[in-house]
């Protein structure tokens, strides 16, 4: 799926610092929240791009920016070349209609006492040139239809639809401009397991339909790994290990992508008495003070005194530069390595392979 | 068996109608076991967990039938006075939300001393030693700083350990943990569920796990029980339930999860929407949902079929399903 062509979405050292003020007459500015301190990625043409790390690493924060949503602090994000973080006006709103959000929570993020014909037709109201007026109701019956939802329920109210049925109003609202990139926020993380992979599996069909590329957030490794061609893992603001999915899943070189991994339950008891363990001690660092060198070095088991003095790179580490194997890709770690923490999969597992 | 549960239904009157949430849920746990119930919201989990606890909502809650067996103690025929003793000396509850079932305006060491002096009648002074290794216990750094500090002061996971440790202050027979680690990251759920299997070993207690998640069923339980509309639809020991399930609700979820260690294909989706509790389909309640039903299915609740001698399904077309003679 992944092109080589240029990349349609390229993201390159962007910042997001919320400034933390003190004083009510005179407000001084104490320090910041430094919520996404220095993001580099490319999202190519027709490609998921996973994004996944944990609570408050800034997944959210990326997300906004590139919705314009938030403005940046620094960086650029590049739409098919041009910089959209210095647009304004016209040719801003024009870029904006390309680039549309599904957001985490089907419960909140639909205005209640509207009818979902209003809440997906809404974004005419700003582009009406998309849709005008005559044309709307029938436009919103097709993207009904096409998230897999009764055309006639065009003027019930979100209260009356299950979760699932929700995010899929949130993903026609996402639709409706057509947009080339969608950013999907946790879009399902809010669902039962049963209803998550009815959305996922609508995601991917429409993928293929509308040749979107996605930003696909979460927090849990596996939905990533399904849906993703590549994968940025994030920690305290910044990627630390970028690549394809199985680069990232089955010879992550990262020491934090390794525990990450290796913390997630997968669900077969045979592997819980040969599965590596690296449980991570202590908290996560606070984004206002970010510890010196890489960021990762209070919780890695494997830091040394190079770590807290110098930041390590997002690259293809030097002792993998001149190989082409899985090894070969960013990772943001003075002593990367190679550890496998995923079991292999195991070809006697008739369940795993589904329903034939 | 340290904890029975037979046959409980529970009911909600509302408004809008009577909410039948628990419909003869009928398991058990031993000691020194740990069973996962494993069901979708609205399954009826934490109403049956709140109902052994006696803290269910009455009203506008109602048992409407069965027995909770404890120690092979009736607890339902108890008075409230006798079961406010059991809870916390001889069972606790562990909560998916700590910061909200912790008391934000008194310290955390207030909190737990409170239990040795309120079941134990210890003095203030003893209590705050006890509190201060109970946190040294979980693993909190500094606990003898910081059993002062509010539980708005800690982390989600720091909050969450301390929940813990209050459960385990009396060294209860029976813990039930009601998705201990469903708000916490992957890193910090793998510390607390270490902590939690680790305290259920040493101390040999009955452990009853409350989760929707099947990977964390697969690392931790010995049983499990899955749950639909208010029944339990299979109960099994771990290893087979995950090799061949016996339910065709149980296998839709275990197909339905992508996986970390492959890269999936379509994923196989349960259609369909959890049902009404209001307005459970007659039958087996699953039939709308489910790829197997006959025309059985709509007429006849399946009883709990002995699929082994400890392995039940209440499918009519068990045999078929544990054996993939599905098509
Ligand atoms: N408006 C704001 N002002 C100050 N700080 C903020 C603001 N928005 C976010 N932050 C902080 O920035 C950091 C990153 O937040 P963000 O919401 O991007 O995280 P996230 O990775 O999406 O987390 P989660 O998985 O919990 O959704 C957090 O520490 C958060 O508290
Ligand atoms: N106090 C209450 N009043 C009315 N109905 C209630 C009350 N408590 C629970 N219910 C209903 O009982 C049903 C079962 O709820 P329960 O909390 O046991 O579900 P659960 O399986 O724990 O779900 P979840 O995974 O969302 O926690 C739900 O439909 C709920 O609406
Ligand atoms: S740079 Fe050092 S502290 Fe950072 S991940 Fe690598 S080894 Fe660990
Ligand atoms: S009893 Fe019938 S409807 Fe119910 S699970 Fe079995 S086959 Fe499906
Ligand atoms: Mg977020
Ligand atoms: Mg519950």
């Amino acid at each position: 799926m992944a092109s080589t062509a240029e990349p349609i979405l390229q993201v390159s050292g962007l910042v997001k610092h919320y400034p933390l003020t003190r004083g009510i007459v005179f407000r001084k500015q104490v320090g910041a929240v430094k919520a996404v301190d220095g993001v580099d990625f490319a999202l190519g043409k027709g490609e998921t791009l996973g994004i996944v790390g944990e609570s408050g690493c800034g997944k959210s924060t990326v997300a906004k920016m590139l919705v314009n949503l938030e403005r940046p602090t620094a960086g650029e994000i590049r739409f098919k070349g041009e910089d959209i973080t210095k647009l304004s006006g016209k040719a801003l709103k024009a870029v904006r209609r390309n680039i549309q959000m599904v957001f985490q929570d089907p419960y909140t993020s639909l205005n209640p006492r509207m009818t979902v014909g209003d809440i997906i037709g809404e974004p005419y109201d700003i582009h009406p040139e998309v849709a005008p007026k005559g044309d709307r109701r029938r436009k919103v019956q097709d993207l009904l239809d096409v998230v897999g939802l009764n055309p006639e329920y065009i003027n019930r109210y979100p209260h009356q639809f299950s979760g699932g049925q929700r995010q899929r109003i949130g993903i026609a609202r996402g639709l409706a401009l057509r947009p080339e990139v969608i950013v999907a926020d946790e879009p399902v993380s809010a669902l039962d397991v049963s209803v998550q992979a009815q959305v996922i599996n609508l995601m991917d069909r429409l993928q293929g339909e509308f040749d979107l590329s996605y930003v696909f957030i979460a927090h849990d490794l596996s939905i990533v790994r399904h849906i993703s061609d590549r994968v940025g893992v994030m920690y305290l603001g910044r990627i630390v290990e970028i690549g394809k999915d199985a680069e990232i899943y089955d010879h992550p070189t990262h020491p934090y992508t390794q525990a990450l991994l290796s913390a997630v339950p997968v669900p077969d008891p045979e592997a819980r008495e040969h599965r590596e363990r690296i449980i991570l001690t202590g908290d996560v660092p606070s984004p206002t003070n970010i510890p010196s060198g890489c960021r990762f070095r209070t919780r890695c088991w494997k830091a040394q005194e190079r770590c807290a003095l110098e930041v390590p790179a997002l690259a293809v580490p030097a002792e993998f530069r001149l190989t082409t194997g899985p090894t070969a890709h960013d990772s943001a770690c003075h002593f990367a390595e190679e550890k496998q923490v995923v079991p292999p999969e195991d070809p006697s597992d008739d369940l795993a392979k589904g329903r034939e | 068996m340290l904890l029975e549960v037979r046959d409980l239904q529970v009911e909600f009157r509302t408004r809008d109608g009577v909410a039948k949430a628990v419909n003869g849920v009928t398991y058990g746990v031993d000691a020194g076991e740990t069973l996962a119930v494993l069901g979708e919201s609205g399954s009826g989990k934490s109403v049956t967990a709140q109902a052994v606890m006696g803290i269910l909502d009455i009203p506008p809650g109602r048992i409407t039938g069965g027995e909770i067996l404890f120690q092979g103690r009736g607890l339902l025929k108890l008075k409230e006075e006798e079961r406010r003793r059991i809870r916390g000396a001889e069972m606790a509850m562990i909560f998916q939300d700590a910061l909200s079932s912790l008391n934000p305006v008194l310290s955390v060491g207030d909190q737990l001393g409170e239990m040795f002096v309120v079941h134990r009648g210890m003095s203030r002074k003893d209590a705050r030693t006890k509190a201060v290794e109970l946190m040294d216990r979980v693993r909190i750094p500094a606990a003898k700083e910081r059993v002062r500090d509010y539980p708005h002061q800690f982390s989600g996971g720091m909050r969450q350990r301390i929940m813990i440790a209050m459960a385990m202050a009396l060294e209860p027979a029976l813990i039930i943990a009601d998705e201990p680690t469903t708000a916490l990251d992957v890193t910090v759920q793998a510390q607390v569920m270490e902590l939690l299997a680790e305290l259920r070993r040493e101390y040999h207690m009955g452990l009853i796990l409350i989760t929707h998640d099947l990977g964390v069923v697969a690392d931790v339980a010995d049983r499990i029980a899955v749950m639909y509309a208010g029944r339990i639809v299979e109960s099994a020991p771990v290893h087979d339930i995950y090799k061949a399930p016996a339910h065709p609700y149980t296998r839709g979820l275990l197909e339905s999860i992508p996986r970390l260690d492959q890269k999936g294909q379509e994923l196989y989706a349960i259609k369909g929407l959890p049902p009404n509790l209001m307005d459970i389909p007659p039958g087996c309640a699953f039939h709308p949902r489910c790829p197997m039903a006959r025309d059985v299915c709509r007429t006849d609740v399946p009883p709990l079929y002995e699929v082994d001698e400890d392995r039940g399904s209440a499918c009519h077309f068990w045999r078929e399903c544990l054996h993939g003679l599905d098509g």
